[in-house]
């Protein structure tokens, strides 16, 4: 009986929990990278005592990755050599975590995943309760199996009707951000659904989860429906820890309803500095950009670069922009080439390199210069998030990317979409 | 009794410490760097027992812990604050940051104030303004977090189970 997240902790419990209460679980699995696994190992080694099950323990390289930097370079051989020191079974350079983590079904219905990683809210797209921690956390996790969590009061956002042709999920993401603000969701389960919701496919309900992050959510839930399973039988190994129980609300006690008609919405924008100063497209078109940056665990799947494709078949992106495009894990970018999207995209004069977080955290593969504005598909525009502090990031959808990407300057998609279709 | 470093509202991680400088561990070297570009004069001139004062939703963003570590080896007391992002309440608490979460106290102390802050009490006092506030209570669970000094402390001494007991 209850919202979402109290209905998944209630069975990890044993007992109807309910919002307010704190409770030590059991965790499923404990994610962390290559950026906060050196911490956790520390942690680790001054509690003094053995990892309590290695296969829960999950580590991947992505955040500098490959090394940018001999310092970069050391922190991977430390985890290297502690991976093989401790025999841990699962060591991933396969792409950004929390994709390679729902490709490789560490994510499913019900579980419990932690990660040393803000964006690890991105697991609730499957029913799943995700959240980042801290790496202390996750060394201590490592040792106990457990974590303490305050059950978290929800808020509901019920999202009615069909959004229209070259408006996507991440349009969609972005306006809510704004709607409930950057400290909006802080402490609370934000549940996702409704008939916009329902109708779905999964790479971009991932979308509303991994943004929660930015509004200071705890988690971001979308309840498992036959999507979701269709998703783990088809495209992941999960298939043998099923049966999945398709969890949801019963009877919920939400905080706030928050109800959204997203048939009239338009292209939006995240401008420069904050998630939530956000615009429709319409309003800042027109302004310069020198980087078109599409990749990150928000907007790098395979369905993403196959619209960016699309609109760049045939064309030319514009000579004075950077345009860099990150594949999110090495299978989106194996089934990319298969199918000649990558061609596609360097013809047009898109730079695509390895798999990994690149520039969205400004180590590698895209940093911005002073003055510089870039046009992203990330989910974070932090002031120096990618370089330079006097440089500028705006959030959008891998459309609008890619119709940025064409001229050099912040275009609605729509245009080059309705050319496609004549 | 420590000066006053305010910050305004939804302070992220990338401003306490940029990702670029997130490459090393170390306490004393992420210091160096706390803050450098929305007040890079901290860093230089900070004194320890000074106290951080930040506005609403302190700490959002990035679940780095090297945002409160650099805080802490910068030898600050503490850190007041209107509110706490989630992730940096937690980390602060298990790296044995001291947190205060206390609106009436932001408000009223500005830059450079003379601070006295008693942190088993949870009482601010501004010596400049001559004022005391209250903070917020911190629930008995972290208070154990708080009182052996961090998560790694008290996993030494005990089992986790005795966390909620």
């Amino acid at each position: 009986m209850g919202t979402l997240v109290e209905e998944i902790f209630s069975r990890k419990a044993g007992r109807i929990v309910k919002a307010g209460e704190i409770l030590l679980l059991d965790v499923d699995y404990i994610m962390s990278h290559d950026n906060t696994t050196p911490l956790a190992i520390r942690a680790f080694r001054e509690i003094g005592k053995p990892i309590l099950d290695k296969n829960r323990v999950v580590i991947h390289l992505d955040h500098a990755y490959p090394a940018p930097n001999v310092l970069a370079a050391e922190n991977h051989r430390r985890i290297f050599d502690f991976v093989k020191e401790q025999e841990l079974p699962h060591l991933f350079q396969q792409g950004v975590c929390h994709q390679v983590m729902i490709e490789e079904g560490f994510v499913t219905p019900g579980s419990i995943v932690i990660g040393a990683d803000s964006h690890s809210n991105t697991y609730g797209a499957l029913g799943a309760f995700g959240t980042g921690l801290g790496s202390t956390e996750i060394g201590v996790a490592w040792v106990t199996g457990k974590c303490w969590f305050k059950v978290p009061e929800t808020i509901r956002v019920e999202l009615h009707g069909r959004t229209q042709a070259g408006v996507y999920a991440k349009d969609v993401m972005i306006y809510i951000a704004g709607l409930l603000g950057m400290d909006g969701g802080t402490y609370r389960s934000v549940e996702f659904g409704g008939e916009y919701i329902d109708q779905l496919p999964l790479h971009e309900r991932i979308i509303f989860p991994n943004m929660s992050t930015e509004i200071g959510a705890k988690c971001g839930l979308i309840a498992a429906d036959q999507v979701t399973l269709d998703y783990l039988d088809n495209e992941t190994p999960a298939k043998g820890k099923g049966p999945f129980e398709q969890i949801r609300p019963a009877n919920p006690r939400y905080e706030r309803l928050l109800e959204l008609d997203v048939s009239t919405l338009a292209p939006q924008v995240a401008c420069h500095p904050d998630v939530d100063n956000v615009k429709p497209l319409e309003q800042v078109e027109g302004l310069e950009v020198q980087e078109v940056y599409i990749g990150t665990c928000t907007n790098a799947r395979y369905e993403d670069l196959e619209i960016v494709a699309n609109m760049l078949r045939g064309r030319k992106v514009n000579p004075f922009t950077r345009v860099i495009v990150t594949p999110a894990s090495a299978r989106i970018y194996k089934k990319a080439l298969q199918n000649g999207l990558i061609e596609i995209l360097m013809d047009a004069g898109c730079t695509v390199t390895g798999t990994g977080c690149g520039a969205c955290i400004g180590r590698h593969g895209g940093i911005l210069a002073p003055g510089e504005r870039a046009l992203t598909t990330m989910n974070r525009n932090f002031i120096g998030r990618m370089g330079s502090p006097l440089s500028e990031i705006y959030l959008a959808s891998p459309a609008t990317a890619a119709a940025t990407a064409l001229t050099g300057r912040i275009t609605d998609p729509r245009e080059y979409l309705m050319q496609n279709a004549e | 009794m420590g000066k006053a470093w305010t910050f305004g509202e939804n302070m992220n991680t990338d401003e306490i410490i940029p990702g670029r400088y997130n490459i090393t561990i170390d306490p004393l070297e992420l210091a160096r760097n706390v803050f450098c570009e929305v007040k890079p004069e901290y860093a230089k001139n900070v004194k320890p027992g000074d106290v951080i004062v930040g506005g609403q939703n302190f700490g959002c963003g990035s679940s780095r812990e090297h945002a409160p570590i650099a805080i802490k080896g910068s030898q600050a007391k503490c850190v007041i604050a209107a509110s706490f992002a989630r992730i940096f309440f937690r980390n602060a608490i298990n790296i044995g940051l001291p947190i205060l979460e206390c609106p009436e106290a932001v408000a009223g102390i500005s830059e450079g104030d003379e601070i006295d802050v008693d942190l088993a009490s949870g009482e601010i006092s501004n010596h400049t303004n001559g004022h005391r506030y209250q903070a917020r209570p911190l629930p008995d669970f972290v208070l154990k977090i708080a009182e052996a000094g961090g998560i790694v402390n008290f996993l030494k001494e005990h089992d986790i189970q005795e966390l909620l007991r």
